[in-house]
């Protein structure tokens, strides 16, 4: 059974990091739709290993995520599993804005005449973020976009799909190792809405059991085998 | 699969300033001027060449698979792709390519992903990661693992499939393919010629690769 250990809100178009401990997991829940979170993830015991996109991509054969597919970091290990969604669609290609994409596409809006909701980006919203656990420009890494679907054609164009997260879309992943999680809820940077609309998300972070030998994540894949076996033993 | 475009470049490899012959499993790393025109020759054909470019002035200015896909609106490359960088600065601009399409999704191959995706006890088998490692150790510019974004696979097909499936494909490159790109800023090469085994990427026979690099010509 799990246990809620805190709840809160992660503002419109704000950061939010916590390392998320090893037999926690992460709820996040799209209050009104349309959200979107950037998210960029670090072993928190020794940062230089982080999320690797295409490691995760190509490990399970998707370029998507949603629930039963896992996080891995470069070092063959999985930082967090997708143990419940209920879109079937997070996008891990787009990417996200700088300041210089934000401007160019919304316009001036500075703190001085508009406080807290002034125009932020992920990009620099991450960068802060990082620098107060001692990490670096150099240690940006690509990051998801949960709760945005970004499809891919045929010839390899890239679209954006309106509308995908209705009101109380969720999705949870769990923390397989101790990882240092940051988060951002600035638009997405294909999202063609020209006003700068960032959502609220909820956060719940609840104590959970441990995967079990049949764990969905576990089976989904046989890589998934021998990823949590690889996890398993970094913890020996 | 869509038709592919292909486009050819005017320039003579007799008239390169420089010409080198990367073996399969091993790294190069050497600086390509504004301007210059940088090749890279698929010698056997169904050879992935995973590659890197640093801003030579910022090295914390570097290639960036998001910002690529996401500024050309595609994920796949070819001939007019604009190789974009973290601080969204265009590194190259491909002008020329024989193949017509080039992987950025995939990333490079580790001994530690290799010990997931195939099995266990593969992590001894040599990896692009060790020769990218082994290439800045030996160029002791101060990059190190972190300064190891994900790269593109030159003459790698991965497709997507509209259900947000990724396929490694045999490859469709041949012997002599070849894609050739114009430095927008001076950068800094990073090249791991494939060593992979385990998958179809180089046809499971990794083989040499040559590159040129072209001065700008002065018209």
């Amino acid at each position: 059974m799990s246990e809620v250990l805190f709840e809160e809100i992660l503002s419109p178009g704000a950061t939010w990091s916590h390392i998320l401990k090893r037999g926690t997991a992460l709820h996040l829940t799209d209050i009104e739709g349309g959200a979107n979170v950037g998210a960029i993830l670090y072993n928190a015991d020794c940062p230089v290993e982080r999320l690797n996109i295409p490691d995760t991509l190509k490990a399970q054969h998707i370029a998507k995520l949603t629930q039963g597919f896992v996080l891995y970091s470069d070092m063959g290990r999985i930082l967090c599993s997708m143990t419940e969604d209920s879109l079937g669609w997070h996008d891990a290609l787009s990417g996200c804005a700088d300041a210089a994409a934000v401007q160019a596409k919304y316009g001036v809006a500075r703190y001085q005449e508009y406080r807290n909701e002034f125009h932020q980006n992920a990009r620099d919203s991450f960068l802060i973020e990082l620098e107060k656990y001692g990490l670096g420009p150099r240690d940006l890494s690509p990051n998801l976009n949960l709760f945005s679907k970004v499809g891919v054609e045929a010839d390899g164009a890239l679209t954006f799909q309106p509308d995908h997260s209705p009101p109380g879309s969720f999705v949870e992943i769990r923390a397989e190792m101790n990882v240092l999680l940051i988060l951002s809820s600035c638009p997405h940077p294909l999202d063609p809405n020209p006003k700068y609309a960032p959502r609220p998300v909820q956060l719940t972070l609840k104590r959970v059991p441990s995967p079990t030998a049949n764990d969905a994540c576990r089976i989904s894949r046989p890589e998934n085998g021998r990823g949590f076996t690889l996890t398993e033993r970094y913890f020996l | 699969m869509t038709e592919l475009k292909l486009t050819e470049s005017l320039l003579n490899p007799a008239d390169a300033i420089y010409s080198e012959i990367i073996p399969a499993g091993e790294s190069w790393i050497h600086p390509i001027q504004k301007g210059q025109t940088f090749r890279i020759v698929d010698l056997e054909g169904n050879q992935a060449v995973d590659t890197l470019f640093y801003d030579a002035r910022d090295f914390a200015d570097r290639y960036d698979f998001q910002n690529t896909i996401r500024a050309q609106g595609k994920v796949y490359l070819t001939a007019g792709s604009k190789l974009m960088s973290s601080k969204g600065n265009c590194l190259l601009t491909i002008t020329a390519d024989t193949c017509g399409r080039h992987d950025t999704l995939g990333g490079a191959c580790a001994t530690e992903s290799n010990q997931v995706r195939y099995a266990l006890d593969k992590g001894h088998m040599h990896a692009c990661r060790q020769s990218f490692l082994a290439a800045l150790l030996q160029y002791d510019s101060g990059l190190e693992k972190r300064d190891i974004p994900n790269n593109i696979n030159f003459f790698m097909n991965v497709p997507v499939t509209p259900e947000g499936g990724l396929t490694f494909e045999d490859g469709i490159s041949e012997a002599g393919k070849y894609v050739e790109m114009r430095a927008e800023r001076d950068v800094l090469g990073l090249i791991s010629n494939c060593p992979q085994l385990n998958n179809p990427c180089n046809a499971y026979n990794p083989t040499p690769v040559q590159v040129f690099i072209w001065d700008a010509i002065n018209v």
